[in-house]
């Protein structure tokens, strides 16, 4: 028997390496370096890894014009597709993950120690968590962990066959399931958020499993390319690779939070640490866009008839549920839960709204354009907002009761005021880079002849208004003070500027996005 | 850039007012210069302006977004540059106005900055520019009747901002519809007015776009049945606020039905006009009839506007000239006569802290000033020849009478019913013995009489209504060429009204 090397095209690859090489190095550090050397080690490290990674990013994806034929390759035989939305893609969870990084770090709103728990295994309450407590313990593995789901966010939107396509979730997920149980604080919701997830997510693997083999089933192959040549030749059982079509979406609905698999999204956003939630809410959802547009579009787009019914549905209830259901909460954390449900409907319906490009007129934005300049202005806005709570609080720690927020506009003008701007573009108001986002699925799906759904859309972004408007008017013009009020505490600069940066991006996306647009465009198409 | 000029002027002062410290800084002061900048710069653009044109004057066109085909044009017309010199004419009015009500500076800057985007509103020649202000608007409004005013306000500002998202979200349909419909030409996306007259839309088409528009302007102006949020907004707001509001930011609507409904969807606004029509003249009247309703003031200066708001609409969808013309002069009128009407109410309010009907009596004893300058915008609201609203109220009759008889007949009712509001308030508020009825005559505190700003405030306003009611040519010159456009688009042909010349 002979074996051949498998051929990997590193010149293109190089930055999945770096992310994963300095995540094992990051095992590593662990391992070796002294406890009290290791939190400025892994900073370092890890920062220094994903900027390298997204340089290289940048680099891949600027030479993406050099390759031969098409912008992009299918490279590491068969296995990964680089071409111009999955750099893009790359780029977007890189910058989440840098973000993420360093609202890790940050170590001046809790009094000198990190957001994570001193020492996991201690039971909460016992002695032992309270010996980790005043020994000033601290679990810097989230780093490598953080880099490990970085590495399986790159992987997803790139993977071009089922195999990778389902390793690439799993390593994607197991990290966040551990990182959502690490609070300090509160930790016995904490590890019920992590034990949430972990279950369900678990469960959506295994109907995405048995998916994918019914789709193997089908089409007799692994690759995407494989399955569109399949699906368009209309070679075998249908029925077959309508189950397995459903069963694959089931997972990948639940990844990105869609009814009626959004059930995780409120308790885990809720219960874990919030700079987790940061990265996660934004990165998850980018990452999983991604592999759901290259999926649905590339294996499955012949038979696009098939499935885009059921994304109407799950679009509109999702939108319906998501904005709805938030209307009714008390808690930051939750209502921003439930507004980046209705968000995953949104982009279902610019991902509903795919046309062929013989269709689009000239000039017209395309659906995957729409979808990944929405990507970004959500990513944005989220990692914003939720740092911004993290700094928000109490005596008890962070609080993200509404009663606790009421009059914050008085207290911190300007946080209130930049926590508004985001809820602002969240709700798509003109003048934020969400509303030019919205716009544009918007315009794809109605462009596609889905004027139901937009019209869905549009009802449900005048009930997601009022929610996030009511809240502004919490923070702004409540009169009265109530018991526990917070305050905002004094972060470092790497939480402020976290929210700096994104502050400022949103509002220069949301009135010059023209640069921004042009790259998505430039992005081009999937290759096949 | 005359007209970049003059929108980026109270937006950078709105910036500055900002950052001034309120202690040492001169907040108010700084507003007030930017905002009499933007004035001059106003009357720069009215004297560039060439009435004989029809099309739109310094225009300016730099590409947005590509992508969606949007670009940042400017340039003004006729309707366009009455409104602007509306807005730039009452802001610093606003300011002296509210000179004493608040010290922040948070309430000048949010002037500025609704004046900013306003004037943007008016001048965009882009469809996907004028949306992004027209929304812009909303921010500063909600700011303002939220921070400010009176109690109760924080919901009140909810309900007008939902109102408005709302109606937003409506037209927004519409936008990414014509975004749609544009884009499957041969050139490309547009979002130019000048493209998109160009663009054969089919009958269903224009017809769904043309109410999702006409949803939202019907909100902003506001129309039967859209109209709830306006007398609880201008109860609670403060008087200068709901200038800003009634006066400037609800002509966006009116604004909008003649720029957009009318000039992109020419066939589909001739077919809604039965509706139109119906709507508008319920709004007059039950506008009226709930004005007469009321016992506060500011609720009942509000309400009005409902009325008067169901007569532009009426004349700018009876679809003559005279009817046209008479709209946008009604929208100037309506502007000063309200304007007068809603500060000086405000001047009530700041002397007794209530302006309740019920409480108030025999106020022309102690205030004779401020009743009479009430009294006079209050006539000029009921149509009183010689006061400038009479001029527009008769134009629109007349094109409503050509329309249909019971149409016309319908609106005269308008006329009497607003000399009932107007009188029979006035008469319970300032005639009559002085003072609180359940107070004996002993103990009536003394209340002062307008003072030089205030009177200084309200002049301006009262002698432009004196000055338009006898000389309505230069406003009719202006707004004529537009209505003209405007209808020769729509398929419409007579002859503009004009002012006889007499030798």
């Amino acid at each position: 028997m002979n074996f051949t090397q498998p051929h990997i095209e590193y010149a293109q690859l190089w930055p999945l390496f770096v992310v994963f090489g300095v995540a094992c190095a990051g095992v590593l550090v662990e391992a070796f370096v002294p406890r009290q050397n290791r939190y400025l080690t892994q900073i370092g490290l890890t920062v220094v890894g994903l900027v390298v990674a997204l340089a290289g990013t940048v680099y891949v994806g600027v030479n993406l014009d050099a390759l031969q034929g098409a912008r992009g390759l299918v490279g590491a035989e068969g296995a990964l597709a680089v071409d111009g939305p999955s750099v893009y893609l790359w780029g977007l969870v890189l910058v989440c993950a840098i973000g993420g990084a360093l609202l890790f770090a940050e170590r001046r709103v809790e009094g000198g120690v990190t957001v994570f728990a001193g020492q996991a295994a201690a039971l909460p309450g016992t002695t032992a968590e309270r010996e980790a407590s005043t020994r000033g313990l601290e679990h810097t593995e989230v780093y490598p962990l953080l880099l490990f789901a970085v590495f399986g966010m790159m992987l997803f939107p790139a993977a071009n066959d089922l195999i990778m396509l389902f390793a690439a979730l799993e390593v994607l997920s197991l990290p966040l399931y551990l990182l959502c149980g690490l609070a300090r604080r509160r930790r016995l919701l904490s590890q019920e958020a992590a034990l949430k997830y972990f279950l369900l997510g678990a469960f959506s693997s295994g109907f995405f499993l048995y998916g994918l083999a019914l789709v193997y089933g089908y089409a007799g192959t692994m690759q995407f390319s494989g399955i569109a040549a399949a699906v368009q030749g209309d070679w075998a059982n249908h029925s077959l690779l309508l189950i397995g079509v459903g069963m694959m979406s089931v997972g990948l609905l639940f990844k990105v939070g869609a009814v009626p698999f959004h059930s995780w999204t409120p308790d885990v956003y809720q219960g874990a640490p919030t700079a987790v939630t940061a990265f996660m809410s934004a990165a998850t959802k980018i990452a999983a866009f991604g592999a759901f547009l290259r999926l649905f579009y590339v294996a499955f787009g012949a038979d696009r008839w098939s499935w885009q019914p059921m994304l109407w549905v799950v679009a509109i209830l999702t939108m319906i549920v998501g904005a709805v259901v938030a209307v009714v909460q008390t808690d930051v954390k939750r209502m921003l839960a439930y507004s980046s449900i209705a968000h995953t409907g949104f982009l279902l319906t610019g991902l509903l709204g795919v046309q062929a490009a013989g269709d689009l007129g000239k000039g017209e934005i395309s659906s995957l354009e729409a979808v990944l300049f929405y990507l970004t202005t959500y990513g944005l806005a989220i990692v914003g907002s939720f740092a911004l709570v993290s700094v928000v609080r109490d005596a008890g720690g962070e609080t993200s009761r509404f009663a606790a927020w009421a009059g914050l506009g008085r207290r911190a003008p300007l946080t209130a005021a930049v926590f508004a701007y985001f809820l602002l573009s969240m709700a798509g108001i003109p003048l934020t880079a969400g509303f030019i986002g919205k716009w544009a699925v918007f315009s794809v799906a109605l462009s596609a002849g889905a004027w139901p759904v937009v019209i869905v859309a549009i009802a449900s972004s005048i009930v997601a208004v009022f929610f996030y408007v009511r809240f502004i008017l919490l923070m702004f013009f409540t009169d009265r003070e109530t018991e526990g009020a917070a305050a905002v505490t004094a972060a470092s600069p790497l939480t402020t500027g976290v929210i700096a940066v994104t502050a400022i991006a949103t509002l220069v996306l949301g009135i010059v996005p023209g640069p921004v647009l042009d790259l998505v465009h430039h992005a081009g198409s999937f290759i096949r | 850039m005359t007209l970049t000029i003059l929108c980026a002027l109270p937006l950078v002062g709105a910036l500055v007012t900002l950052l001034t410290p309120a202690g040492g800084g001169r907040p108010k002061q700084i507003a007030l210069a930017f905002s009499l900048l933007a004035l001059i710069q106003g009357i720069i653009v009215a004297a560039r302006f060439d009435k004989g044109e029809r099309g739109f004057q310094m225009t300016e066109d730099v590409t947005w977004i590509k992508a969606f085909g949007a670009h940042y044009a400017l340039g003004v017309d006729g309707l366009g540059l009455l409104m602007v010199l509306l807005t730039v004419a009452l802001v610093p009015i606003v300011l002296v106005a509210a000179w004493r009500d608040t010290t922040r500076s948070s309430f000048f800057a949010w002037v500025l900055a609704l004046e900013g985007f306003s004037l943007v509103v008016f001048t965009a020649t882009d469809v996907l520019l004028f949306y992004v202000v027209f929304e812009a608007t909303l921010i500063p409004a909600y700011f303002l009747i939220g921070g400010f005013g009176r109690e109760g306000r924080s919901w009140a500002a909810l309900k007008f901002l939902m109102y408005q998202l709302g109606g937003g979200l409506v037209l927004l349909a519409g936008v990414i519809a014509l975004y749609v419909e544009s884009a499957q030409t041969g050139g490309g996306p547009s979002y130019l007015i000048t493209d998109l007259q160009k663009l054969d839309l089919s009958t269903d088409i224009e017809r769904w776009i043309f109410i999702a528009f006409f949803v939202a302007f019907m909100v902003k102006a506001p129309l039967f049945p859209l109209h709830t949020w306006l007398a609880d907004t201008t109860e609670k707001a403060t008087p200068a606020t709901s200038v800003l509001l009634v006066c400037i930011l609800d002509k966006i609507g009116t604004f909008g039905m003649l720029r957009f409904c009318l000039g992109l969807f020419p066939n589909a606004s001739q077919w809604a006009t039965p509706v139109v029509v119906t709507l508008a003249l319920i709004s007059i009247v039950y506008g009226a009839f709930l004005a007469i309703g009321q016992d506060d003031l500011l609720r009942l200066v509000g309400l009005t506007s409902l009325s008067h708001f169901g007569f532009i609409t009426l004349g700018i969808f009876v679809f003559t000239s005279q009817g046209g013309s008479g709209a946008i002069l009604y929208m100037i009128n309506h502007g000063v006569a309200t304007a007068g009407l809603f500060l000086a109410v405000g001047f009530l309010l700041r002397r007794h802290g209530t302006v309740r009907i019920s409480e108030l009596r025999g106020q022309e004893r102690m205030t004779p000033v401020l009743a009479g300058l009430f009294l006079v915008a209050g006539l000029a609201t009921l149509g009183l020849p010689g006061l400038s609203q009479f001029v527009s109220e008769i134009l629109v009759l007349i094109g409503a009478f050509d329309y249909h008889w019971w149409v016309g007949a319908v609106a005269v009712t308008g006329i009497v019913l607003a000399a009932v509001y107007v009188l029979w308030a006035y008469q319970r508020v300032f005639t009559g013995p002085g003072g609180d009825p359940a107070v004996s005559p002993a103990e009536i505190p003394v209340v002062r009489d307008l003072d030089r700003r205030e009177v200084g405030v309200l002049a301006p306003l009262v002698v432009a209504l004196v000055l338009f009611g006898f000389v309505p040519g230069p406003l009719l010159d202006v707004a004529n060429p537009t209505i003209s456009a405007l209808m020769e688009h729509a398929g419409v042909s007579d002859d503009a009204p004009v002012v006889a010349g007499g030798k």
